[in-house]
């Protein structure tokens, strides 16, 4: 069972690494729910998706108490650290966010996914380094999953993409290790 | 055909199109615009039409003329929205005319928000509109039932001459579920030759819902309750869990049920017997579940996402056995597992 929140601000696709988790999670034939923030929830510099994955029937979508949290900007580290369950793991980007203090009973997990991404020479898999992070530190799906499922989501125009962002995760995952 | 992940929105859309709906009239609201968008894509590719109409009620009422001459039909609001067709669906209620009506409900009254809500309890349930009439209620709690129930909905409303409305929430319809969009049993329907679809070779077909003359209306009244009794003995569905030895049942429908259903889990750790009992329909409502409970329940639980409308239901099938307790949130907020449980536990005296 894995209950996962995603956050950041819009463009740095939080939506879509939610919705490939979940895409992944249907590959492997478990149970899985995806669902964005919408309206006035996503005001203050915070677009999030909620993500379920599991192998038990899934009962509330909504998420109060995650497992994992992956925040892109600080605004949305603010917002989510203090839902984790105890022991639950806030994985951030250190590239966009300072953190002083927060809590101690959590894994804290820095990854500066803007920089590794601009060292790939394309900031837009910022996203994709922190999805490797994600994988190599809690293996809720299988990489090859996640490469399935990129393949859905990305557009078939823009399979020429496949590439950096497969490298990007890899990246995020050596970066951890 | 393999599962797909879909966003609920647009699972009602194709599903609505699998079961060969190939009209759509509708006007734009949130949460639910991703129907009509996903509509406008898809029914052209299948010979069917879309159209954004001025206003809702100009939207229902074109439901109402497309069902008038036979044709599969939906339409697709939330709360407001649905406030602003309930002339015209009292009119093809009287009518008796078959569509399929999608509510994807949001915090009211009045414009309101656009975070879920069950607050059209009471509109969905008792009418809605004037007049003595029913609509058929599904109430859905993942995408995969939606689909199910929608590709249903379209059978029962020909089966019943009756407005069929599946009644969501904005949770149902923004969020993405793997879906798998199977074919459902076909009912043996007559054929609509009520439809006006031209006379030539036969008498005029007329579709209306005024009749000036009082007994004439009464009688027209009385077959319309006899509808309604027909789906109150056959058509009742409902979901039971864990409520075997259960001496908690709580009651809820919905993105609700499902919350509850983690809860029920959450008690029978701490020694609470706790159970679900989930109406699948809102109308007919599932009396027949309430007598296949074991007398080991000693109180009812609603959980709702309104101030309590469903409340009312229980207490009429529970017929004054147990007490019935409420908790709801409202306004567009979910309730959490945590305050449920708290909720419970001091109904079943505390801590164990």
């Amino acid at each position: 069972m894995a209950e996962m929140i995603f956050a950041g601000f819009g463009g740095q696709g939080v939506m879509s690494m939610g919705m490939m988790v979940a895409y992944a999670g249907m590959i492997e034939e478990k149970n899985v729910s995806w669902i964005p923030s919408y309206g006035p929830e996503m005001r203050g510099g915070t677009a999030n998706c909620a993500v379920v994955v599991t192998a038990d029937e899934i009962g509330s979508p909504i998420i109060t108490e995650p497992d994992v949290v992956v925040a892109m900007n600080l605004p949305s580290m603010t917002k989510f650290e203090p839902m984790l369950k105890p022991g639950g793991m806030l994985i951030y980007n250190s590239s966009l966010i300072e953190r002083e203090g927060g809590r101690d009973d959590i894994t804290v997990i820095a990854v500066p996914a803007n920089d590794l991404a601009s060292e790939l020479g394309n900031t837009r898999v910022a996203n994709m380094i922190v999805m490797g992070t994600l994988l190599a530190k809690t293996k809720v799906v299988g990489i090859d999953s996640i490469k399935k499922a990129l393949r859905q989501v990305l557009p078939v125009h823009r399979h020429d993409l496949l590439g950096v962002n497969e490298d990007a995760m890899k990246r995020g995952a050596e970066y951890v290790k | 055909m393999a599962k797909q992940l879909m966003k609920g929105n647009e699972a009602i859309g194709e599903a609505a199109v699998q079961a060969g709906c190939r009209y759509f009239f509708g006007y734009p609201i949130t949460p639910q615009n991703e129907v009509p968008e996903y509509m406008s894509r898809r029914l052209p590719e299948v010979g069917g039409v879309f159209l954004q109409a001025e206003s809702e009620v100009a939207a229902i009422n074109m439901v109402y003329g497309a069902a008038g001459a036979g044709a599969r039909v939906m339409t697709s609001s939330s709360s407001p929205g649905i406030s602003l067709k309930q002339e015209g669906i009292s009119y093809i209620a009287g009518s008796e005319l078959p569509c399929v009506i999608i509510n994807i409900i949001r915090g009211g009254p009045g414009l309101g928000g656009i975070q879920p809500a069950q607050s059209d309890y009471f509109q969905a349930t008792k009418g809605g509109g004037h007049g003595d009439y029913n609509l058929f209620v599904f109430a859905p709690a993942s995408v995969q039932e939606m689909v199910d129930l929608i590709m249903e909905s379209f059978d029962i409303a020909d089966y019943y001459r009756n407005p069929v409305m599946i009644m969501g929430d904005g949770t149902l319809g923004q969020m993405m579920e793997p879906v798998e969009f199977k074919p459902v049993k076909k009912r043996d329907l007559p054929p609509k030759d009520w439809a006006t679809t031209g006379c030539v070779g036969r008498e005029h077909n007329i579709i209306n819902s005024l009749a000036l003359v009082a007994e004439n209306l009464e009688r027209h009244n009385w077959k319309l309750q006899e509808k309604y009794k027909q789906m109150k003995e056959n058509e009742q569905r409902w979901e039971l869990y864990k409520t075997e030895d259960a001496e908690l049942v709580m009651v809820a429908y919905g993105t609700t049920a499902r919350i509850v259903k983690s809860v029920v889990n959450k008690l029978r750790e701490q020694g609470i017997k706790a159970g679900l009992l989930r109406p699948i329909t809102i109308f007919p409502y599932p009396e027949k579940a309430f007598a296949l409970l074991p007398d080991s329940v000693k109180a009812f639980l609603t959980v709702e996402m309104s101030a309590g409308q469903m409340v009312q239901d229980v207490r009429l099938a529970v017929n004054g056995k147990c007490p019935v307790h409420f908790c709801g949130r409202t306004g567009g907020i979910i309730p959490t597992p945590a305050e449920i449980t708290k909720v419970a536990m001091e109904i079943m005296g505390g801590e164990r």
